[in-house]
């Protein structure tokens, strides 16, 4: 049986969102105070140790980006939240968001005093507009107590956040096509270098972070122990998932790295609709790759998802029943992709469509074992080569079902 | 001097310097990586992806376009992953492409079409996903194909960075996502000053000129038209690039020789026209200087330039010199002097002009070029359009022998040649200016500060009585910083030169595929060394303008000079209309 957790989640339903009193009371800022007395480099050295791993889904070490910001020599440096959360299954930073913004604001001003920025901007997505006038009020009161504008908690550090929203597109996720965004251009993604931490919004040296990442700083900053007991191996810690499809109660859950895939679909996700037999499961939204049933005994930690053939990504998990075969799963996914790459780049703009076609043939029934080559080659193609983490990541769910479900691919025997 | 960088490509030891990106280290061995959004000129994309190459140690592959080198690194060029990927490129490409190779202009001379046959593409795998569009052929300058698009972004950068117009956008997203102009209007009805660097840039046939090469065939084969051909001074040093000589090599008799070939009855010089200009624009400025007048006073050679003030800066139309251009004041001598001295009728005469520029073409169509509803030059080829033609006839410039052109209007003085660099045209002027002024010769021709590929560049001219300042700009881009002075009234300067084109006419938007920057610095140097060699170097020394104005025109700035060789520009509406 898994043991619920509230380590990230434990202000959920602890204060009044809207008051900034409310969220001092359950302790709120003491991190911040209390970081503002340390050594920047030893609040990174706490994440390092933690082995924090960014949550949007590139799993970069979030100890190393902050160190690796703090070092970045530039005026004016910046803080981005990216509260795109663009990936599908995925809503946990919806969550971090609704029910505790003041922790978020919180922890961007710890992020902005440890990398020695003067500005946090938060780019969230177009359809969290509900939640403008909650962060907006979380800004103005912070800042009315001192927490933002100019000389914070008398350390002479200055800081400010803006909130901005997004206008819709997946890949206004990627940092590039985020930082474009804010700055009022097409959101499409450039080449790097120059990188975003060395040259990103408005050409200052910019620190992109997912909400979770962030949300977990105030936290462990205050109660490191609590994290650094639970998880296992080098997966330290808790993690906040969502799990979508065909389960009885999905949702937004923590749990600690460790806890098994069948823990989280059959007890925390309640189990499939009316007992049904699984089909496939989405690990990571849709750039995520996929498994069959055999992973459910799989402990769900960076290091067991990647050995079994997936990974943790933005934390999103789709699970599907026998009903929707794994081709209309892969051709649901493709037309996503289809409409959301950029366009800029050839092996994404073109792969995508001529994926698109082939996975449309195999369900007319009339591809070939020569598309299927030419599918293969071209999903390869895109991971390899193209310009950003969209294209490359795009036909991950095609390369790891061709992995897991060859029969589906094999015409060969089929059509002979 | 930069660290040196030691790498290996294909186990080849390489050594350069700091900073240098695997495409540029591969050519120092003699490997050509391959590119299409890659432009030597412009900054880097890196969207085509072709250039990808595998890096030991990466997980993916790099951009060899804009990946720097560093030491250690170890590059392959030629795994099955490089190869697929290229292959793979090509391939996506292809489908998406409109593929009437045989009938596109750009046959041949098409860089996708090239490395398609590099790879030994026979065939593609692929079923095409082409958008049928129609070619979209609005204006007499510029054809733009939208199905031949690779989305290569190369016009884009021009237009953005070279020119500060940004006419040219993306817009729309994934394999939707098109190469166009605001609202897709037609690209006259934009920003658009149909200078025609998209058209240089472009490595398929998207964007074009329009060809008019037919209709110089076909006039060439009438009976009853006397056709005559006009050549712009830039020409001369571009032609060669086609046929396999040096950048920067002057074909000036072998090129009079192909137009004679070509059949046209007379084979007249735009540096004639060139140089009638600088006696009437000349003077038009001494007139402003001592009668009053606006100022500064701005060149109107430029035809792209022309349209930008019109468009842009439509409030400043008053600092462009009335003087028409060297092409239009020869097509309108061409049909009242010429016509008259060869005992023809305006009508019965063809005028066709080789410009290195597709602006030109709206030029010459513009109502104002001509009278008697007879337009003053009737077609307008470009550089690219001429070397068409002088294949057609099956001829190599190299080898041809040289001819001299015709008169009464193909004697010229070097003033007239530098007309096709930036700064030409100024000191073309000051030549004569200086002599105007202080009835004293002028002792050294050269002026230096005028000279040169940098975007402004400014010097001051010492006249009896007063200081004259000047600045030569090349390029939109720069023209609008010297703009926004002139608007805000706060412009230093009494004469100002401008060239739409990076490096003046040497580098217009007709001239052949494959112009760079370096190649616009060869052409420059070849203008001037044809300027050095001529015997008469100032235009008011050239005994045919002198014959034009006793015979005809009597003094720069009369009557008759002004009805055939002045004109006026207007404003242009905004752009943008919303219904």
């Amino acid at each position: 049986m898994s043991t619920p957790i509230k380590f990230l989640t434990k202000n959920f339903g602890a204060y009044d969102t809207s008051s900034i009193g409310a969220y001092m009371n359950i302790g709120g800022f003491s991190a911040l105070k209390k970081a503002v007395n340390m050594d920047p480099e030893d609040i990174c050295t706490l994440l390092s140790d933690a082995k924090i791993k960014g949550r949007g889904g590139a799993e970069y070490p979030l100890g190393r980006k902050w160190s690796q910001a703090r070092a970045v020599r530039g005026e004016n440096k910046v803080v981005i939240c990216n509260a795109d959360e663009g990936e599908t299954t995925t809503f946990k930073d919806r969550e971090l968001i609704k029910n505790d913004p003041f922790n978020l604001i919180e922890a961007m001003i710890i992020a902005g005093f440890v990398c020695g920025a003067t500005d946090g901007y938060i780019y969230m997505r177009a359809e969290y507009a509900c939640f403008r006038p909650l962060l907006l009020n979380a800004i103005r009161q912070a800042k009315n107590y001192g927490f933002l504008g100019e000389n914070i908690l008398g350390k002479g550090f200055n800081f400010n956040i803006h909130l901005y929203s997004g206008g819709g597109a997946y890949v206004c996720g990627e940092g590039t096509a985020l930082i474009r965004s804010i700055e009022g251009k097409a959101g499409r993604p450039r080449m790097k270098p120059p990188f975003i931490k060395v040259s990103g919004l408005f050409a200052r040296p910019t620190c992109l972070n997912n909400v979770e990442s962030l949300s977990l700083v105030p936290h462990l900053l205050v109660d490191s122990e609590t994290y650094m007991h639970c998880g296992c191996g080098d997966s330290i810690g808790t993690k906040l998932i969502s799990v979508a499809g065909n389960v009885n109660n999905p949702g937004v859950f923590e749990i600690p790295f460790g806890t098994t895939v069948r823990e989280i679909i059959y007890e925390l996700a309640g189990g499939i609709q009316h007992d049904r037999e699984i089909q496939l499961i989405q690990f990571g939204g849709a750039s995520g790759k996929v498994a069959d049933a055999s992973i459910l005994d799989t402990p769900y930690t960076y290091e067991d998802l990647r050995a079994a053939g997936v990974m943790v990504g933005s934390g999103g998990i789709l699970v599907i029943d026998k009903r929707t075969s794994v081709l209309d799963f892969l051709r649901m996914n493709q037309e996503f992709f289809s409409e959301e790459s950029c366009g800029q780049c050839t092996p994404c703009r073109e792969g995508n469509l001529h994926i698109k076609i082939i996975l449309d043939k195999m369900a007319a029934g009339t591809a070939t074992p020569e598309d299927i080559k030419t599918m293969a080659t071209i999903a390869r193609v895109m991971s390899m080569s193209s310009l950003c983490g969209l294209g490359e990541t795009a036909q991950n769910s095609l390369q790891s079902a061709m992995l897991k479900f060859p029969e589906v691919f094999d015409l060969g025997g089929a059509r002979a | 001097m930069s660290e040196m960088i030691h790498l290996t490509i294909n186990n080849i030891p390489v050594e350069v310097p700091q900073g240098t990106k695997i495409m540029q280290a591969a050519q120092t061995i003699g490997i050509d990586i391959p590119h299409l959004c890659y432009h030597e000129d412009q900054r880097i994309k890196a969207h085509c992806r072709l250039c990808s190459v595998e890096v030991t140690g990466k997980r993916r592959l790099l951009a060899a376009c804009s990946t720097e080198v560093w030491e250690g690194m170890d590059v392959h060029t030629d795994t099955q992953i490089v190869r697929d990927t290229q292959v793979s490129i090509l391939q996506l490409m292809l489908a998406n492409h409109h593929k009437d190779c045989l009938s596109c202009p750009r046959n041949q001379n098409c860089d996708l079409q090239k490395l398609c046959s590099r790879f030994n593409i026979l065939k593609s795998h692929l079923p095409s996903v082409v958008k049928e569009e129609p070619r979209i052929e609005t204006n007499p300058a510029i054809v733009r194909d939208p199905s031949k698009c690779i989305r290569c972004g190369r016009c884009i950068r021009a237009c953005k960075d070279v020119q500060g117009i940004a006419a040219l956008t993306y817009a729309g997203r994934s394999s939707d996502i098109t190469v166009t102009t605001a609202f897709n209007k037609p690209m006259e009805q934009t920003d658009c000053i149909l200078c025609g660097q998209c058209s240089l840039v472009c490595p398929t046939g998207a964007i074009v000129e329009k060809d008019d090469t037919q209709k110089v065939l076909d006039a060439l084969q009438d009976k009853n038209k006397h056709v005559i051909v006009q050549v712009a001074p830039s020409v001369r040093v571009a032609l060669g690039d086609a046929f396999g000589l040096e950048p920067g090599a002057i074909v000036t008799g072998q090129m009079v020789t192909a137009l004679k070939l070509l059949g046209f009855d007379k084979v007249f010089d735009t540096n004639f026209g060139a140089d009638l200009t600088i006696m009437e624009e000349a003077h038009e400025f001494l007139h402003r200087l001592e009668h009053g007048g606006t100022f500064p006073m701005m060149t109107s050679c430029s035809p792209g330039w022309v349209n930008y003030m019109e468009k842009h800066f439509p409030s400043c139309i008053d600092h462009l010199s009335s003087a028409k251009s060297p092409m239009s004041m020869f097509g309108a001598i061409a049909k009242t002097y010429y016509a008259e001295k060869a005992g023809l009728k305006p009508a019965e005469i063809v005028t066709v002009s080789i410009m290195p520029c597709t602006a030109k073409k709206f030029e010459a169509a513009r109502p104002e070029m001509g009278r008697d509803g007879c337009r003053d030059v009737d077609i307008v080829l470009t550089t690219r359009e001429l070397i068409k033609l002088i294949k057609y006839v099956g001829l190599s410039i190299g080898k041809l022998p040289e001819n001299d052109f015709d008169s009464p209007l193909g004697l010229s003085s070097g003033a007239g040649a530098i007309f096709g660099a930036t700064g030409g045209v100024m000191e073309a002027a000051l030549r004569t200016v200086y002599e105007k002024v202080t009835g004293k010769t002028l002792e050294k021709l050269e002026f230096m500060d005028v000279r040169g590929f940098d975007g402004i560049k400014e010097c001051t001219v010492n006249l009896p009585g007063r200081d004259v300042h000047i600045a030569v700009a090349h390029t939109l881009k720069n023209a609008r910083i010297i703009m926004e002075q002139v608007k805000k009234g706060t412009s230093p300067y009494d004469f100002i030169e401008i060239m739409a084109c990076p490096g003046g006419c040497i580098g217009g938007g007709g001239q052949p595929i494959g112009t760079t920057n370096a190649i616009r610095k060869k052409r420059m140097a070849a203008l001037y060394e044809i300027d050095q060699n001529l015997p008469i170097r100032k235009s008011h020394e050239n005994p045919d303008i002198q014959t034009l104005y006793h015979d005809f025109l009597s003094e720069p700035l009369s009557e008759k000079a002004h009805e055939l060789l002045h004109t006026h520009y207007h404003k242009v509406d905004k752009p943008y209309s919303f219904n």
